[in-house]
């Protein structure tokens, strides 16, 4: 039994259906994704697990608990770490540390010594004194990941924990996410719309996409699932897509707006052959699949065109429908 | 622990940061001593209490008028703290944390408290020592009491538009609306005794009202318009409706 199940989970706000049948497996200690543009139901769905909102049909279950049943028992298991930063400014970063402890019960004869372990988990001690007005956004965040670990809990939500953060910080947080499993053993569930993100941390990921799951698996699995190398060809004239379509080695083949896009199966001992098969070309380009490739797969649509300064529509619709 | 816990960390946390942000602190007395010193000394010039005012001049005539103006607008303005805790989302932290809505908001109405009484303390002293007021041990604690019991109720209201509205200009606009009439009606800065019988009207359904009698009798020793009874009647009932509305709205904000 999963630690997460979820059964047809649905969340609508009026007539939009946010989150849509979602069913869901996770498993103990594992990190687990959820990849998707903004506003595809990834914060919605993460609301729901932690009982931040309530499902509108279907169920699920955090921990062998139900969270419609029994919110304030999962609330007890669970951590969460907030899109945006959600501490006290005026207090230092130990003493927002201290609040958690006594809203969560944390046992005040080990309080001390528990503060001292996630600081030092987030390299945080120097700091600690500080208040937070002072810190980085990097450095907000590592004590948003130590607060949301001080209870001990089973399960810990980051919801895109690195929104709005340098590559160089971001990786480094990715580091203490990785070290938090490993150490901790802590369930991780994560939102992200970055590729890469997903890629390097997920033990395991979901795509979604309006609302639904179009994929769920490991992200090496999920961009072998493509069968292949992906080639892109900026065409001078149309190509003959039934003739390459024939060629074996050739799993996929779309032509858009003067852009050959083939999925094939190792490319660098084909390219050569494909090129004198498919007619004029301006340029090529060869890589191996990416999860955007995987995302454009399963949705039907790329990915980035969404990214970008996103996150703010995606509170414009949610504070619509509430 | 669990609920108790709950309760101090939140009442806690709004001490910590009344005693960091000295502003806060500041900025609540400044303003009462405005009144007192530029209305209180200007208007007193021209006007005389009278009968009334049992031998008081109008500064200190309107000191319990004003203390209790510094618990509305400071009391009410505290809801507003809410409307910035949704904004970086430290609310959501709290709201998450497995304690009941009527915790947090007992939490947050101890801690808007405990900010006023500090204010009115060093008020308090500061009539003793400038304004000429003489406290005695009753008045003292007749004056702590009955500002309680206002702050709570003007608190809980602050509180629930607060969990209501999600901007602070809606929240100002708001209490705009609000403040100036429970302030001007209250009898604050006139006897209400001689008003004609339209005025005394909206006087007499202003809570805030009874607040100002009961000071005003106890503090300078003024016949009280309604009786102390009666004061403390109305406002136990009135910190206990907006308790219950405010404990309504807290179950019912949404984050």
């Amino acid at each position: 039994m999963g630690v997460i199940e979820t059964k047809n989970l649905t969340k609508r706000f009026g007539k939009l259906t946010a989150v849509n049948k979602i069913n869901l497996n996770i498993k103990e200690g594992e990190i687990f994704g959820l990849l998707g543009p903004n506003g595809a139901g990834k914060t919605t769905t993460l609301s729901m697990l932690a009982t931040l909102l309530p499902p509108t049909s279907g169920s699920a279950s955090v921990n062998g608990v139900d969270v419609a049943r029994d919110p304030s028992k999962v609330r007890h298991s669970i951590g969460f770490v907030f899109q945006d930063p959600s501490s006290d400014e005026v207090l230092t970063g130990r003493e927002n540390l201290y609040l958690h402890a006594l809203m969560y019960g944390v046992n005040m004869g080990d309080v001390n010594r528990r503060m001292d372990e996630v600081l030092k988990l987030v390299d945080l001690t120097q700091r600690q004194h500080e208040r937070m007005k002072r810190y980085s956004g990097g450095m907000r965040r590592r004590l948003e990941l130590a607060r949301g670990l001080l209870h001990e809990p089973k399960i810990l939500f980051l919801d895109e924990p690195t929104l709005g953060l340098d590559p160089q910080t971001r990786e480094h947080l990715w580091g203490y996410i990785k070290r938090l499993s490993t150490e901790k053993k802590v369930t991780i569930i994560i939102t992200t719309h970055y590729m890469e993100e997903a890629d390097q941390l997920c033990d395991r990921l979901a795509i979604i996409d309006h609302g639904k799951i179009v994929a769920l698996d490991t992200p090496q699995n999920l961009k072998k699932r493509l069968g292949g190398d992906m080639v892109r060809l900026q065409m001078r004239d149309k190509p003959n897509l039934h003739k390459v379509r024939k060629l074996r080695y050739i799993k996929n083949a779309k032509y858009e707006e003067g852009v050959l896009t083939l999925t094939v199966d190792d490319a660098g001992a084909h390219l050569q052959e494909i090129l004198g098969k498919v007619g004029s070309v301006a340029s090529v380009e060869s890589r191996s699949p990416t999860l955007n490739d995987v995302f454009l797969h399963f949705a039907g649509r790329e990915m980035r065109e969404q990214e970008g300064d996103g996150s703010f529509f995606e509170k414009a619709i949610q504070s619509n429908n509430r | 622990m669990g609920e108790l816990g709950g309760l101090y960390a939140i009442w806690y946390r709004e001490i910590k940061v009344f005693l960091r942000e000295t502003s806060r602190l500041v900025g609540a007395i400044v303003q009462p001593l405005m009144w007192l010193i530029i209305l209180g000394t200007g208007l007193g010039s021209v006007v005389e209490v009278g009968a009334v005012g049992a031998g008081t001049n109008y500064q200190q005539f309107i000191f319990p008028g004003v203390l209790a103006m510094t618990i509305l607008f400071g009391s009410l303005f505290f809801g507003m703290y809410i409307i910035f805790d949704k904004r970086v989302d430290f609310l959501k932290e709290v709201l998450v944390a497995p304690l009941s809505r009527t915790t947090i908001f007992f939490g947050k109405v101890l801690g808007g408290s405990t900010d006023g009484i500090i204010e009115i303390i060093v008020l308090m002293i500061l009539g003793e020592l400038f304004f000429g007021i003489h406290f005695t041990v009753f008045s003292v604690v007749v004056t702590l009491l009955v500002i309680m019991l206002l702050m709570t109720s003007i608190i809980s209201l602050g509180l629930t538009i607060g969990s209501i509205m999600t901007s602070p200009e809606g929240f100002g606009l708001v209490t705009g609306f609000l403040i100036f009439p429970l302030f001007l009606l209250s009898g604050a800065l006139f006897p209400v005794k001689n008003l004609p019988s339209w005025l005394f009207g909206f006087v007499a359904v202003n809570p805030v009202s009874y607040a100002v009698d009961a000071l005003r009798s106890t503090i300078l020793g003024i016949p009280s318009g309604f009786s102390l009874l009666i004061d403390f009647g109305v406002l136990i009932l009135f910190a206990i409706v907006m308790v219950s509305i405010g404990t309504y709205a807290f179950k019912k904000m949404k984050f």
